[in-house]
């Protein structure tokens, strides 16, 4: 390891400011973009089998009144 | 080979063989961008100069190299899009620009952020550092010009048109460090010399690239497939498709 302890790591020798700001907007994003591809798709499919489940009420409905 | 194209272009093939390829990515992404991360801030040797402040270069070298790469990938799917109509291309351009809005933004901040304890300032305006900022505004504007229309086919065509115009600023921010004199230093990775830092300085950056490419494809994969079941939900197969994930649970 290129530092002595942990809190040498965190400290950065006076840089943490700048090293932790930009790592840590760069690991925000990353994972934030990740998270929400993963609830589009969640939200997609229970959108589309809602609105299927409806439809196929509505035939069903229609098929009765016949 | 027309066969062939057709068929990559066709959204239910791509679905099928993207599902195969996107767990590979992910992990990938995830394996490269841990072992890159604690190989760059924890076991990398601090730089004679900069001290730790360098650590910064395995977050803003790979986002601007994706930065750019993004912006390239969007352009080409355009003209796929504007020449043969495949619908695919544009969803991905689609789902390519806020990531690489996204990714330009990174490379600024960790710039700036950079740029105060090595030069001093947060912001000059050189050819660098401005041709970056111009990416970003063509990036909001691709995004925006696309949403400014009712039909979505003359927002896509708007959006590819100006993605192609937009090329022509990555050639200016490439060689930017070559025709301006600027403050910025020369470009990291060349393939045709040697690395001018240390070993054990430069193989976490090329991982942390690795990983960001990754972790791109697979973004993008993922968002490509959301986009298909957006616009495809009327089609037989995407029906068929939500109804055995509603049996599976």
């Amino acid at each position: 390891m290129a530092f002595d302890s942990f809190s040498a790591l965190l400290a950065m020798d006076g840089h943490a400011a700048y090293v932790w700001s930009a790592w840590g907007l760069t690991a925000l994003l990353l994972i934030a973009s990740a998270l929400h591809a993963r609830t589009e798709r969640r939200h997609l499919m229970q959108n589309l089998k809602r609105r299927q489940r409806r439809e196929h009420h509505a035939d069903r409905g229609k098929a009765h009144e016949s | 080979m027309w066969a062939f194209i057709h068929k990559l272009g066709s959204p239910k093939w791509f679905y099928t063989i993207s599902s195969r390829l996107q767990p590979w990515f992910w992990g990938l992404a995830i394996l490269l961008l841990l072992v890159g991360s604690v190989w760059g801030l924890a076991f990398a040797p601090s730089d004679y100069q900069q001290g730790n402040s360098f650590r910064i270069i395995y977050v803003h070298v790979p986002a601007a190299i994706l930065a750019q790469s993004c912006f390239v990938a969007m352009a080409v799917s355009g003209v796929i899009f504007l020449v043969w109509k495949i619908k695919i291309a544009d969803m991905a351009a689609t789902v390519i620009a806020p990531f690489g809005a996204a990714m330009t933004f990174v490379a600024l901040f960790s710039g700036a952020v950079w740029g105060m304890p090595t030069w001093g300032t947060w912001w000059v305006w050189d050819a660098r550092l401005t041709s970056m900022l111009i990416q970003l505004f063509l990036y909001l504007g691709v995004i925006a010009l696309r949403g400014a229309f009712a039909s979505r086919d003359s927002g896509a065509r708007a959006a590819s048109v100006l993605a192609l115009v937009g090329v022509v600023n990555i050639p200016i921010i490439k060689y930017s460090v070559n025709w301006w004199n600027t403050l910025h230093q020369p470009a990291t990775f060349t393939l045709t010399e040697r690395p001018a830092m240390p070993m054990d300085m430069w193989l976490p950056l090329l991982i942390m690239v690795l990983g960001f490419y990754c972790f791109f494809i697979a973004l993008t994969l993922t968002r490509t497939r959301n986009e298909i079941l957006r616009r495809e939900s009327a089609k037989r197969w995407v029906r068929e498709l939500v109804a055995d994930t509603g049996r599976r649970g």
